[in-house]
């Protein structure tokens, strides 16, 4: 089974039924089938075939038929953030060495300076569609060949390309499907960018379902008032945000000024969710099911869930629950041990099925995180591991304490400190930098040295990270401290903050 | 009004906000940008802005927003 046959199937359940909403447009699943296979068709003419494919359009209605559309021809997909500054686009594009670009008509000149071929939507959809040669090519797609390459921070600078196989995203899905009883009367309201993987669940949730999903308008998550009005006229359902989407709208307050009841599944991810504003979404929902999600882009999206079922008080951590189906976490500790006893901090590690394939085109940093199972001697069984903290409760439960290293999550996005350190590095004059996570104001802050204007910094910086990654705080020092190893000493840095 | 001023050229510099209209319409302050603009006036100006009023029109231009402040302070909103 391949993620087409999710679209072939609701193409032909509910064809006439909307599935995906954007800001200028709506589409049906046929309407979706017909426009991915058109994709699909222009793809297999060119001869490729398991080669990789950047998708280069903002979230909308086309991306998502795009995709598919490289499903369809037995091509893989990496969705780019059409926002970033050029020279991360250029290190992505570096890294993937994409086949062709697939983008619309407004991005095309900004999208052809990547010097790869450039096809543009509207275009392709103009042609007449002939279904027979997709599905020539369908038969030699099987379900372990690749779907998408989606890029993460990575420590050096240079983005990391996970690889996830149609296999690891159906495994996913069904999970999905199954933990939450998903269906055609689902109605997402998606926050997420389509080229971070909690957009995954949404996007073929959907496909899978036969449900519909609403791509919020970006604005909205600065008007909450007006983002509460569209979620009660769009009639969505279900939220899968990260923490600091949900945190916003009850921040401005504006949670009960408009009535949200049919809101009755509140998912999140992608970074610690503060359980204040947490037990304020549950008194305004007391009805809806709320679920805690964890894991890493390595692992599709999620390796395990905790759908709460008791009350925490406001300073209380939420825990990580047990695994997904076809997945198995475990603590390793410092000496590659199984950690069973309670309140032992460990390494989290995960295997099973939406196990990513590692790298693309980077060969070290996969060996370095996709290593032999240590507990496995006979073998060959590759296990992640997370760089993530972990412990069991006196419940049994499994309980997050945070990073190996300095890789953060913040607004949702996993970042590695280092890529914004070298970034800073790379501009004239400036000698030091060490960012700091204040995981009291969940901010970054960058402390550096050197004759460096604010304003020089800030301008610069924004050239070269997506603006997620900019600092909140700057702070610069004549010389920043070194420990006893010579390294720049953040424990230091840090009783700053305070 | 120069200290709305102030807030704004410290959030983003190359934008001159006593020509533009359309702040919202336009994309020009993106939504971390917007959250940096509310909490910086509620904390300048020593207001609470009702999540009523945090809506596109009052954040169109350094005009709209001067008046949602004046308002905030007279008590009007």
């Amino acid at each position: 089974m391949i993620v087409t046959d999710y679209l072939d199937e609701s193409a032909k359940k509910f064809p006439n039924k909307i599935a995906f909403v954007d800001e200028k447009r709506s589409i049906t699943f046929a309407e979706l089938r017909n426009e991915s296979l058109k994709i699909a068709e222009n793809l297999i003419q060119q001869n490729f075939f398991k080669k990789p494919i950047a998708i280069y359009i903002e979230k909308s209605v086309e991306c998502v038929a795009a995709f598919m559309g490289v499903a369809y021809s037995g091509n893989f997909y990496t969705p780019l953030d059409v926002k970033m500054p050029k020279s991360r686009a250029e290190k992505i594009i570096e890294t993937l060495q994409p086949s062709a670009i697939i983008t619309n008509e407004n991005l095309f000149e900004q999208a052809n300076q990547f010097n790869v071929k450039t096809y543009i939507y509207e275009n392709i959809q103009k042609n007449t569609l002939n279904e027979q040669i997709v599905k020539d090519v369908g038969r030699k797609i099987i379900d372990t060949d690749i779907l998408y390459v989606m890029f993460t921070s990575g420590s050096t600078g240079t983005p990391k390309g996970v690889i996830i196989s149609h296999k690891s995203l159906i495994s996913y899905i069904e999970w999905g499907k199954e933990a939450f009883q998903f269906n055609d009367k689902t109605v997402f309201g998606n926050q997420t960018p389509f080229y971070f993987s909690m957009s995954v669940m949404d996007i073929y949730q959907t496909i899978r379902n036969g449900s519909a999903l609403y791509m919020i308008p970006h604005m909205l998550f600065s008007f909450p008032i007006k983002l509460l009005e569209y979620i009660n006229e769009s009639k969505i359902n279900t939220l899968y945000w990260v923490p600091s989407a949900l945190c916003i709208v009850v921040n401005f307050k504006a949670l009960g000024k408009i009535d949200i009841s049919c809101v009755k599944n509140i998912l999140f991810a992608g970074e610690v969710m503060p359980v204040k504003q947490m037990n304020i979404w549950r008194k305004n929902l007391p009805n809806a099911r709320f679920a805690n999600l964890f894991g890493p882009t390595e692992f599709t999206d999620i390796c395990n869930y905790y759908i709460v079922d008791r009350n925490f008080s406001d300073d209380e951590p939420l825990p990580l629950g047990k695994s997904c189906k076809n997945t198995d976490t475990f603590i390793l500790n410092e000496r590659d041990e199984l950690v069973t006893k309670e309140n032992e901090i460990g390494e989290l590690c995960i295997r099973g099925t939406c196990l990513a394939y590692g790298y693309y085109n980077d060969p070290e940093r996969t060996a370095a995180a996709f290593v032999q199972n240590p507990l496995n001697k006979s073998y060959s069984e590759k296990i992640y591991r997370t760089g993530d903290l972990a412990h069991y409760n006196e419940h049994g439960e499994l309980m997050f304490d945070g990073r190996k290293d300095f890789q953060i999550k913040h607004m949702g996005h996993r970042i590695e400190l280092g890529e914004i350190e070298t970034a800073a590095l790379s501009l004239n004059d400036v000698n030091q930098c060490c960012c700091i996570y204040d995981t009291n104001k969940n901010h970054i802050v960058m402390f550096y040295s050197g004759d460096v204007d604010e304003k020089f910094l800030k301008e610069n910086l924004k050239k070269l990270l997506p603006e997620y990654m900019l600092p909140n705080q700057k702070i610069c020092l004549d010389e920043l401290p070194l420990n006893a190893n010579g390294k720049i000493d953040r424990i230091k840095l840090k009783e700053k903050l305070n | 009004m120069d200290e709305l001023f102030k807030i704004l050229k410290s959030i983003k510099k190359d934008v001159d906000f006593t020509k533009e209209k359309n702040l919202v319409d336009e994309e020009i302050l993106t939504s971390l940008e917007m959250l940096e603009l509310i909490s910086a006036i509620e904390e300048k100006f020593e207001i609470e802005i009702p999540a009523e009023s945090i809506i596109p029109e009052n954040f169109q231009s350094a005009e709209t927003i001067f008046k949602l402040i004046t308002d905030a302070k007279e008590g009007k909103i």
